[in-house]
């Protein structure tokens, strides 16, 4: 690798306007981690210091605990100047809703918790309703109402492209009109890392810190950084049914099917959603360097688990149309 | 090398995780013409290099819309959107991640259809490297020029063309070597020196991932080992410290951090700084950080300075070497590739982001649109989407900038229209058209246009103006004037003198300079000590009407507590230091 000597990049000897050699290798001593991180929190910066009424989305995931902790580096030594926003579909295992409760007071932050209320009296749940409807009630409709009832006028998610194949095309930077909603072919051209963030009235911008961090990544960041995360990321015993080959937890709030029978299984979530539509993998992975081992020799993606992206080809952008995160 | 990800063999797993840490971000973009197989090629990179998960793959055999005969259609991994796999096309940019033992890699795919060329310069736009696809059965085309043409616009600076469907020619080394004269030709014309020609067949995973035996006269990489090795060449070429102020960080009344991310150079504590456009210059105390103060940072890495001085910086502005600042202009030659479908219009005002710095510009004059087919330069009286020309920018208040082709990132800017807030272009400064060539922080003060008020000279010299009559006591003006002056006050004698009989222009000219005029006119009619009185905006005393004790240095003393009142108190905070 040829890179000339940082001792080069030295000003002190340089005059204005001479003529300088091209500067091969420039920043490139940074790691790929680093320059992510760098990467992430300019988007911070720049999100926070643009947008009127900016708000985190916290889903209380790996990937919201390192948008969490880019957050505070971005800001240091101040306090993060934007709420977080969780969105509660009262499906969450109980073990996020204690973190959730104790981590981000113990950094500082600020807070928020939305419900649709007016479903859940209504009876909503994915049982009844099917996965689909219900996301489409508890998170979509529920995090359009919020950010409207906030007047958020942008809101920053932990979505990576490398999740989904839909995200892969979406922008850091993305757009929602009216009514949230996004429109995959009339996107905001982004280049370098000049973001728009003019918008009208109403209208909002969905902003990813994360869009070019994988999986890996993360968990590398999470392993060197050591950010808390939910206990339920670890292997460890726990009481589950397997359905339709998906260990599934069981909690008081799921439903046990006919002739289901709980038993002690050694598992983990890989990522978390709520009880019933989010399985656990078997594993006995209860480090964090345990789960990236285990994650590299994986070959399944870390979506598979959940129910909401497989009901139908592209169901993922059809959610995001409408507003899903 | 095995480009497999991960531990294979159950090696220490810290030795993995060390090796995972010390690897570097490779960006490269990929462009191609419609069927030139170049989705294929990525989901080959993909899949081979391991990083294609089963379900995934398991979902793309069960696709309705798969339109492969081969066992798997790659390209149905990278084209995500409904519409793009109902219709067979790419139609955005999509951006995908694999990773090997020596580098992480984002693709940026960019669709290679005439419609799309702002998609290729977006992917462009941060592409460290261009992976360029050439039909070998069909030779250069048109798209191919224009490819390389954009890749050579936005600065990338290596360039591989990967010369596809060599399985369809039987492999034969003589058409590729053709292929390879012809586009290194190309790459020349445009000015891009970096280029490696690499024969592969996408489809049959010829020289992708391993290299191919089928073509044994190649004795080069193969795509992938050539992108792991090939030197990351980042064209930040300007040494001196670019540091565009984003956000300024003021949790309590003691700390002042200017946070962002450097676009340029290495910055220590102890640096001087510049900070434009105020010209103000300090120098670094610190680099404050989540993870602790920092020796020394350079670019790309975001962080936070503090400064020694309290000076006037604010987001938008930048703070940059005092031996080495960038342009400073309203005026700039660019070349802009335009994005929307509403057409440029000469003379309308858009906003310009630049930077963290937004301001209002206008094109004032097309010099001339680029024939993207022929790269000949022709007339235009505004632009229409896709189109690419050089243009004269006016900017409603100064841009700091140095050449894209020094640093892409003070080099480069976006066109937002104020109506629609859609982004409409693009731009990548070229020169700075101000009647200056290079403006340093020294003369843009000779060229400021801001008149300097009173109080601005009254509180560099720290006090206020005042004239003091002494014709009573001539012997007094001398010793008065070097007491005042040891005192701190700017004061200087006037003395009637019948040879330059201009005296009260001096007189004039020095309060209005702010100066503790000592004024002797042994002759002075009442007019004029009326004109003097009248003159003098905060003080004016004529020593014939004060009580002064005999003694010279008495009277001096006395005359000096009358003065004292005219000082100004330091500002608050200033030159305090800033933790």
């Amino acid at each position: 690798m040829a890179t000339v000597p940082q001792t080069l990049s030295s000003t002190t000897e340089l005059q204005s306007g001479q003529d300088l050699p091209i500067q091969v290798g420039g920043g490139s001593r940074l790691n790929h981690l680093k320059t992510l991180e760098a990467e992430s929190i300019f988007i911070l910066r720049e999100a926070a210091a643009e947008f009127s009424r900016p708000v985190m989305l916290y889903s209380i995931g790996k990937d919201s605990s390192v948008m969490l902790r880019l957050a505070q580096k971005a800001f240091f030594p101040g306090r993060i100047p934007f709420p977080l926003l969780h969105i509660d579909t009262n499906y969450k295992f109980p073990e996020m809703i204690e973190f959730r409760d104790q981590y981000p007071k113990q950094i500082d932050a600020e807070l928020l918790v939305h419900k649709n209320q007016e479903a859940l009296n209504a009876g909503a749940n994915p049982f009844v309703l099917g996965t689909q409807k219900c996301c489409g009630l508890l998170k979509t409709k529920s995090l359009l109402d919020a950010l409207v009832e906030g007047g958020f006028n942008a809101a920053f998610g932990g979505a990576r492209r490398d999740e989904e194949k839909s995200r892969a095309k979406e922008r850091i930077y993305s757009f929602r009109d009216l009514h949230g909603q996004w429109d995959p072919k009339n996107q905001r051209p982004e280049l370098w890392n000049i973001f728009n963030s003019k918008i009208d009235k109403g209208e909002s911008i969905r902003i990813f810190p994360l869009s070019n961090w994988t999986e890996l990544d993360v968990w590398m960041y999470i392993y060197t950084e050591n950010i808390p995360i939910v206990p339920l990321y670890f292997a460890k015993e726990r009481q589950a049914v397997v359905r339709d080959g998906t260990i599934v937890l069981v909690y008081p709030l799921d439903q046990l099917h006919p002739g289901e029978k709980a038993q002690p299984i050694r598992c983990r979530m890989r990522s978390l959603g709520c009880v019933p539509c989010t399985g656990a993998i078997r594993s006995d992975a209860d480090t964090v360097p345990k789960i990236i081992e285990e994650m590299i020799s994986f070959r399944r993606s870390e979506r598979e688990n959940r129910a909401i992206d497989h009901d139908e080809e592209g169901s993922m952008e059809i959610k995001k149309r409408e507003g899903y995160f | 090398m095995s480009p497999v990800t991960g531990i294979g063999v159950r090696n220490d797993f810290s030795e993995f995780l060390e090796q995972n840490l010390n690897k570097e971000l490779l960006r490269f973009t990929t462009a191609g013409s419609v069927d030139d197989g170049k989705s294929t090629l990525i989901g080959r990179l993909l899949h081979d290099s391991k990083t294609v998960y089963e379900d995934q793959l398991a979902s793309v055999k069960k696709s309705r819309a798969n339109r492969s005969t081969g066992p798997i259609d790659f390209s149905l991994i990278t084209d995500g959107l409904r519409a793009e796999r109902e219709q067979g096309i790419t139609i955005d940019v999509g951006y995908r991640y694999f990773t090997t033992a020596r580098r992480k890699f984002i693709i940026a795919d960019t669709p290679g259809h005439e419609q799309y060329t702002r998609n290729m310069a977006t992917g462009a736009s941060t592409a460290d490297l261009a992976v360029i696809l050439v039909d070998a059965t069909k030779g250069l085309l048109p798209q191919t020029l224009r490819h390389t043409y954009i890749s050579s616009l936005l600065r990338i600076p290596t360039l591989v063309a990967a010369i596809n469907k060599m399985d369809l020619l039987d492999y034969q080394e003589r058409k590729f070597r053709e292929l390879e004269r012809d586009f290194l030709a190309l790459a020349e014309s445009l000015g891009i020196k970096a280029v490696t020609c690499i024969p592969i067949s996408a489809l049959a995973g010829d020289n992708v991932v391993e290299r191919s035996v089928r073509m044994p006269w190649y004795t080069g990489p193969a795509v992938l080992e050539h992108l792991e090795r090939v030197p990351i060449a980042r064209p930040v070429s300007t040494l001196g410290v670019r540091f565009p102020v984003q956000y300024v960080l003021r949790p309590d009344a003691n700390f002042r951090g200017f946070a962002g991310q450097l676009a340029g150079g290495v910055i220590r504590p102890g640096d001087a700084v510049t900070a434009l456009p105020s010209g103000q210059t300090s120098r670094v105390h610190s680099i404050v950080t989540y993870d602790g103060a920092l020796p020394e940072a350079s670019s790309p890495m975001s962080v936070t300075l503090t400064l020694e001085d309290e000076i006037d910086l604010s987001r938008g502005d930048m703070l940059v070497s005092s031996a080495n600042l960038p342009h400073a202009s309203q005026r700039f030659l660019s070349t802009v590739v335009w994005m929307h479908a509403q057409s440029l219009e000469v003379g309308r005002s858009y906003v310009i982001k630049h930077c963290a710095r937004q301001v209002r510009g206008r094109a004032t004059v097309i010099r001339h649109r680029v024939n993207i087919n022929t790269l000949e330069p022709e007339a235009a009286e505004s632009l229409h989407m896709n189109d690419i020309a050089a243009i004269e920018l006016e900017t409603s208040g100064p841009l700091f900038f140095d050449s894209y082709e020094r640093n892409r990132t003070t080099g480069s800017f976006i066109f937002i229209d104020p109506l629609t807030n859609a982004t409409v272009a693009a731009g990548m400064i070229r020169e700075n058209l101000s009647e200056k060539s290079r403006i340093s922080a020294k003369e843009q003060i000779l060229h400021s246009q801001t008149p300097i008020t009173p109080l601005e000279r009254h509180q560099r010299h720290g006090h206020y103006p005042a004239i003091i009559l002494v014709n009573a006591r001539a012997s007094l003006a001398g010793r008065l004037e070097r007491a005042l002056f040891e005192g701190g006050f700017e004061a200087i004698v006037v003395r009637e003198n019948s040879s330059i009989p201009t005296t009260k222009h001096v007189w004039r000219g020095l309060h209005a300079a702010g100066f503790v005029v000592i004024y002797h006119n042994p002759s002075l009619s009442a007019e004029e000590r009326l004109d003097l009185q009248s003159a003098a905006t905060h003080y004016f005393v004529d020593l014939a009407e004060v009580e002064l004790p005999v003694a010279d240095a008495e009277a001096v003393e006395r005359i000096f507590t009358l003065v004292e009142p005219l000082r100004i108190p330091p500002r608050q905070g200033k030159s305090k230091r800033v933790n």
